[in-house]
């Protein structure tokens, strides 16, 4: 395989309601690059593999090193944020398509508010009295703290629920990503004080019930979030208060 | 009245504090991002936030924090600021952790706490290795619960480009863009806060984030605001070359037991594991016993490129060092540093665990920003009453975080950027609702034939960049202008290429204008948001370059190595105070001190009267005319600094 040039085959889509298609970019390959930096080439030269000038490729990036969670994609097939895919480790052509559970913005940009919203969903927060000082919070022990920054390394990427066969842009899951962080909430001293707030969103429509166990989820997290067990946990709590609800009526 | 309101712009550390501070008070605001807030470039901090807790019983006390960061900044920094910020460390430390902040912890489920550049003690409190990302979220968290309620509204994907001012040139509003229809509309709001960031885009690859144009500050300026410090730009000694960024590693992997060191054998091709202890040169160690591998950020990039530069002792003769953490366990790495040690592996293929990194100094912080104000107390604190807190010389215009110039002087000291951001946001907020509540009228009642100005302005603006049809690339003259700041204005100063700088910048403000507009498209195009963003990184670059060119002194990440004033190898910073105290008393005698000491001390005494001030830019119309402000520094004496 040459390694002069890098061919990129990348599903563009003019806006919300248009038509996508298929546009081709060969671009000259430089070591150490990935599909970021290969959207920069295009960029500053944006010509397809006809020779055509087009419009330079729409994508959404922020940190380029894998922690804010904007530049998910699929590439060649498979969910994961783009600053990571290092040219060198991908097969070419390289395809690039935009996350298919959202609505497309435009080219790779998608909108993923709905993820944000399940956040408000599952009342992702601790409550608190105030901002002024009341000392510190409570002791932790180490494997709390262990296990709550695992769940907290969530970056609202979007790749657990792109992988999700139950998560699609015609109903209301919250995925897998939210269900996690109502455990994150439910394991904190304060913020399990909401607990049961939390389990009534996810025993109500779109809640943990719409959850299929197909696994893909944990397998895409490009931050190995045990996202099963977090659903597992869960599937326990709100169980739990199911029952307790039942008899107390 | 009508309803009054706060607009804030910027949804990282600094933008999220202030808005839940106001919210809290019951006022209401309107949150602009650039991006969903949660994705902000806060996300990248890594190492930690400094407090000065004393959870190690190492009789740590704010009152050192306070003098380890002024002397970190080499004194420029304004000190009742700066006490006031290091007194409230441990209190935000306490907050972020009621909110949920995922802190490690020690045995006993105390917060744990480690070492970092520039202190002695263990005083940064940290989340694995991404605290910011942890206490981003934390903040993003509240902030979306007042969301919920009611009292926050947050309006993403949309671009600050400037302050609607009233006829006296109060700030009154704001113009923003809709980064997705392209909409441009001037929202009310009684003050304006930008908490935007920093600037490091200005240098193309930095450690930075790609929204990180400094273009809402810089647009501040051009409306009249004042420019402090541009020119101290802080470069990381460690980052991780990479075509698209320099990626951070983080100065906890020093707080940690790091070790930085090269071969002592120039263009040694080995294996760095094949090369012997005694063959490996520690050169921080070697050179500073007392703080070694944890001098502050300024120290160690200028020893790196010492030794890659001038002593030709780079790794295979290039502009690396290795920094060394293969002596701890995988199980202590991964539960103390996990994150940054996933991404150096997944970034360049190498497990950090089992083979030395592979680090080269980045731009990576702007300790200069917008001027903005303060009122102190008579004991040195600040009044957090007062609406003058973090006010931009524009009226009702506010800033905090990394958008802002007075906490860290000439060099920041690593771990109190997340305090800075944090301490401005939460302290501004009592201010703004004062200077709000004092307004005799509300933004809401002013003509609306204001705004409309202002909107019809900025779209007369953009109407014309998407006209544009020049032969420029905007993207390419930006790799060309980033190419020249970082070849000119980094870590070695020189005043014969500086000066060549500025013409040169100047050259790129002239074919900004041939740039082509390269799609004109209208639903989300990011080509004329970048084309203006670029024009404001060109002004913004003027500020840089010409500050630096015009102080002709060595202060902190500022190094001119013509004006360097030559420390005697015995002397002790403490001898600048008696100096003084002899001088003022007309005690002093030509041996009241070792010769050359004495003349090390005029020397330096001499410079600082001359340079000890704040440098402030201000826009005539073409480029910054820049003005010398004293500094408060009447709190801790200025003295030369010494870390060996």
């Amino acid at each position: 395989m040459s390694k002069k040039t890098i061919t990129f085959k990348i599903l563009r889509q003019d806006g919300p309601n248009q038509q996508s298609y298929w546009e081709t970019f060969v671009i000259p390959y430089l070591p150490n690059s990935n599909v970021i930096s290969c959207l920069m080439d295009i960029q500053k030269n944006p010509i397809n593999s006809e020779g055509k000038k087009v419009r330079p490729v729409v994508w959404e990036c922020n940190c380029l090193e894998e922690v804010c969670g904007t530049c998910t994609m699929v590439i060649n097939g498979k969910t994961r944020q783009s600053c990571s895919a290092l040219i060198d480790k991908l097969m070419q052509p390289i395809t690039l398509q935009p996350l298919s559970k959202f609505p497309v913005v435009r080219d790779l940009a998608v909108d993923r508010s709905r993820m944000f919203e399940a956040l408000k969903r599952v009342k992702a927060w601790v409550p608190m009295d105030g901002y002024h000082d009341l000392g510190p919070g409570d002791k932790i022990l180490p494997d709390h703290q262990g296990v709550a920054y695992k769940l907290s390394e969530c970056m609202t990427c979007g790749c657990c629920v792109e992988a999700c066969p139950q998560y699609s842009r015609d109903n209301d899951f919250l995925g897998a990503a939210a269900i996690s962080q109502a455990r994150l909430f439910n394991m904190h001293p304060t913020g399990k004080l909401i607990a049961n707030e939390r389990l009534d969103s996810l025993m109500d429509d779109g809640g943990i019930a719409a959850c299929g166990n197909a696994q893909n989820c944990v397998e895409v997290c490009p931050k190995s979030i045990p996202l099963t067990e977090s659903i597992a946990e869960m599937g326990r709590q709100s169980s739990k208060r199911f029952w307790k609800t039942l008899f107390q009526i | 009245m009508a309803k009054q309101r706060t607009i804030v712009v910027g949804g990282g550390l600094a933008g999220l504090a202030a808005t839940m501070k106001i919210a809290e008070q019951g006022m209401s605001v309107l949150l602009v991002s650039f991006l969903p807030v949660k994705r902000s470039h806060s996300v990248c901090a890594q190492g930690g936030i400094n407090g000065a807790v004393n959870i190690k019983g190492e009789g740590d006390s704010p009152e050192i924090h306070f003098y380890d960061t002024v002397k970190g900044g080499d004194f420029l920094g304004h000190q009742p600021l700066c006490k006031d910020m290091c007194y409230h460390a441990p209190f935000i430390i306490y907050l972020l952790d009621r909110m949920g902040v995922p802190f490690n912890r020690t045995s006993e489920g105390n917060l744990d706490f480690r070492r970092f550049g520039g202190t002695l003690h263990h005083r940064t409190a940290f989340s694995g290795a991404t605290t910011g990302q942890q206490l981003l979220y934390a903040l993003d968290e509240q902030v979306r619960r007042y969301e919920v309620e009611g009292l926050v509204e947050k309006i993403e994907w949309h671009e600050y480009l400037g302050a609607v001012q009233d006829a006296d040139g109060k700030c009154v509003g704001a113009v923003i863009q809709n980064l997705r229809t392209g909409d441009i509309r001037a929202e009310r709001g009684d003050a304006v806060v930008l908490a935007t960031g920093g600037p490091g885009v200005v240098y193309g690859r930095s450690t930075n984030s790609v929204v990180c144009t400094g273009t809402a500050t810089t647009s501040a300026y051009l409306q009249g605001a004042k420019y402090g410090n541009g020119e101290f730009i802080q470069i990381h000694p460690t980052a991780v070359p990479g075509r698209d960024k320099l990626r951070l590693m983080s100065e906890s992997a020093r707080g940690e037991g790091g070790r930085v060191w090269v071969p002592r054998k120039a263009n040694d091709q080995r294996n760095p594991k094949e090369i012997l202890a005694e063959e490996r040169l520690y050169f921080l160690e070697e050179k500073y016993p007392r703080f070694g591998n944890l001098v502050p950020r300024d120290v160690g990039a200028r020893e790196i490129y010492d030794i890659c530069v001038n002593q030709g002792l780079g790794i295979h003769g290039d502009m690396k060092v290795y920094l060394d953490l293969t002596h701890h366990s995988r199980e202590f790495l991964d539960r103390r540093l996990g994150g940054i040690l996933e991404i150096y592996e997944k970034f360049t293929g190498v497990d950090p665990r089992e083979e030395p990194m592979e680090i080269f100094p980045a731009v990576h912080y702007s300790m200069g920003g917008i001027w903005t104000d303060y009122t102190r107390t008579a004991d040195g604190f600040i009044d957090h009453q007062s609406p003058r807190n973090q006010m931009t010389s524009m009226e009702g215009l506010y800033a905090a975080g990394e958008a802002d110039y007075q906490y860290h002087g000439a060099n920041r000291l690593g771990a109190n950027s997340l305090l800075s951001c944090i301490y401005t946001g939460l302290m501004m907020g009592p201010g703004i609702v004062n200077y709000i509540k004092n307004q005799k009228e509300s933004a809401d009642d002013l003509p609306s034939s204001l705004f409309d100005q202002a909107q019809q302005q900025w779209q007369e603006k953009f109407n014309n960049i998407k006209k544009m049809n020049g032969t420029e690339n905007p993207y390419k003259l930006h790799a060309e202008l980033s190419e020249t700041m970082m070849s000119n204005v980094l870590i070695v100063r020189d005043n014969a290429r500086l000066a060549a700088t500025v013409a040169k910048i100047d050259e790129y403000d002239e074919r900004w204008k041939e740039v082509e507009c390269v799609d004109t498209s209208d639903w989300t195009n990011p080509v004329p948001s970048f084309v203006n963003q670029l024009y404001n990184m060109i002004q913004l670059s003027k500020v840089i370059a010409k500050g630096a060119l015009l102080r002709d002194e060595f202060r902190g990440a500022h190094y001119k190595p013509e004006f360097e004033i030559n420390q005697p190898s015995d002397f002790k910073p403490e001898s600048f105070p008696e100096y003084t105290k002899l001088k003022a008393e007309g005690g002093l005698k030509e041996n009241s001190f070792k010769p050359d000491h004495l003349k090390y001390m005029r020397l330096y005494e001499e410079s600082n009267e001359k340079w000890l001030k704040s440098s402030i830019a201000t826009f005539n119309g073409k480029g910054p005319d820049i003005n010398y402000e004293a500094v408060d520094t009447s709190l801790i004496q200025p003295r030369p600094r010494k870390y060996d």
